[in-house]
């Protein structure tokens, strides 16, 4: 069971943009994965323009990891640096992600919180898999991006669709693997599980 | 007050607001220290790894922890020896809110509930929150600040329970609401436990709960013995940080009470993320102004 799986054998990994198929399919929950490479930064209103408007994005995604950003940049001249680049909750945003994997496809999705049981079908048909930043981090995360490469679609700044060039990004927790697996329905299951034992410790009748 | 210069409150209140956004008070660092120690679950203690690459990277850089800068809350306390302009307190804190958003400058997360507009100050109608209270015996104005985030204000629930449903619907409240918040709050970090008085209070209770120092008892035995029982319950259902798994899903419950109707039977649950941030202010009727936690 995923939960116990951390205790015994977390593995991890270091690798580089673009993902091939077969370097997301060797990542099980529990893994800690960094990598080096490139970085697409979307939102909520990023991916409303993409799916609900339907413009097709201005570069390529394919193999790529996106990652659920809350970007505060600056723009020095015609150049777009980081201030305060940290991740948002990802659920909010689970209806556009099967499309992103199977249209687009997107090989990782970077958030926190994790997302539904249909991005993780699409994740086990077309290989991607889901990682969790720690959350609140974002000064750490900010450290990491070397550069803002591109920011396309400037006029939906902050929730724009940013290219971050960045450096040994992570620590990542693969929380959504390709074979299924689900960390956060796990250890949430497992918590659920637990209750009835400690309502009695609490004397809750 | 004549000879008061309000300028200062109002550089205190930008200041403080920056400073909780980018200092991680010791307590907390310390909190976060003891769980990593004793954490058993190798991912857990490699996310804890990453907390603290983060709060050295703001103490070296002066950066913020994290992006989301929050709404605005000051907690004053109002020394009653000296006449304090109660109107003129509320004016600076606004303006200094404002500044520190501008002058940082980071970004603004007020907006306005129904056009969605932000004003780019990070205050509003309303806004920055701003409870006052009064010190007996004392001249000096205490200000905590807290701003507070939206991954972790999202989790907060509150209940009118029945009297007939006792003390035990209380505890069962806290526990399925931290279980059911999972990883969206950023655990482990502080759970604010609000018992007793109205609707209104007994949240507020709850959000003052969060801003007491990491594991600083209640000093009513009661509640201390029940701070202790539901941080036990809480850290045993194994969520871990950031809902990952792992042995540690709350640095402190913190629980604060005030009396109810006879009827009533009520509870608050607000949660803080494990950057439990706040920066204290205490400035005295000379100007002098002190910084801490």
């Amino acid at each position: 069971m995923a939960i116990e799986k951390g205790e015994r054998d977390m593995a991890k990994y270091h690798l580089q943009t673009p993902f091939s198929e077969g370097d997301v399919r060797q990542l099980t929950v529990g893994d800690i994965v960094h990598f080096d490479g490139t970085l697409f930064g979307i939102r909520d209103l990023t991916q409303i323009y993409m799916f609900d408007q339907n413009h097709e994005p201005p570069v390529s995604l394919k193999d790529m990891p996106c990652i659920h950003t809350a970007p505060s940049l600056r723009k020095v001249g015609n150049k777009w640096e980081p201030v305060c680049v940290g991740t948002t909750t990802s659920v909010r945003m689970d209806r556009f992600s099967p499309a992103l994997i199977e249209k687009y496809g997107v090989r990782a999705i970077i958030g926190k919180s994790g997302l539904y049981e249909k991005s993780l079908e699409a994740m086990k048909r077309y290989g991607a898999v889901y990682m969790a930043i720690v959350g609140g981090a974002a000064s750490l995360e900010t450290e990491q991006i070397e550069e803002v490469e591109a920011v396309y679609w400037e006029h939906l700044h902050p929730e724009a669709l940013y290219q971050f060039r960045v450096k040994d990004f992570g620590p990542l927790t693969v929380a959504m693997d390709s074979h299924g697996n689900h960390l956060y329905f796990d250890v949430k299951k497992e918590a659920r599980r637990r209750l009835p034992e400690l309502y009695k410790k609490l004397g809750i009748e | 007050m004549d000879g008061f210069d309000y300028k200062i409150v109002e550089e205190a209140a930008k200041e403080s607001y920056i400073r909780a956004l980018c200092d991680l008070p010791p307590d907390v660092r310390d909190a976060l220290k003891r769980a990593y120690e004793k954490e058993t679950r190798p991912t857990a203690k490699e996310i804890f790894g990453a907390m603290f690459k983060a709060v050295e990277i703001s103490d070296q850089k002066k950066t913020l922890i994290c992006q989301d800068t929050g709404l605005p809350i000051y907690m004053v306390k109002i020394g009653a020896d000296f006449h304090w302009d109660g109107a003129e307190l509320k004016a600076r804190m606004y303006e200094g809110a404002k500044r520190a958003t501008q002058e940082f400058p980071f970004r603004s997360s007020s907006t306005h509930p129904l056009t969605r507009v932000n004003p780019q100050t990070s205050v509003g109608v309303r806004l920055p929150v701003i409870y006052f209270d009064f010190i007996k015996d004392a001249e000096y104005l205490d200000i905590l600040m807290v701003p507070k985030g939206s991954g972790s204000e999202n989790m907060s629930a509150m209940k009118m329970f029945t009297p007939a449903e006792g003390v035990s619907a209380l505890k069962k409240f806290v526990l399925d609401t931290v279980v059911e918040s999972g990883g969206n709050p950023c655990p482990p970090g502080v759970i604010g436990v609000g018992i007793g008085g109205t609707s209104d209070l007994v949240t507020r209770l709850a959000k003052e709960a969060i801003a007491r120092p990491v594991g600083q008892r209640s000093e009513d035995p009661e509640l201390a013995k029940m701070e202790a029982e539901l941080e036990d319950a809480i850290n045993a259902t194994g969520l871990g940080p950031m809902g990952l798994g792992g042995d540690t899903t709350t640095l402190a419950v913190h629980i604060e009470m005030a009396y109810t109707h006879i009827t009533q039977n009520p509870v608050a649950v607000n949660t803080q993320c494990w950057p439990a941030r706040r920066s204290r202010v205490t400035i005295y009727p000379d100007g002098r102004v002190e910084y801490g936690y």
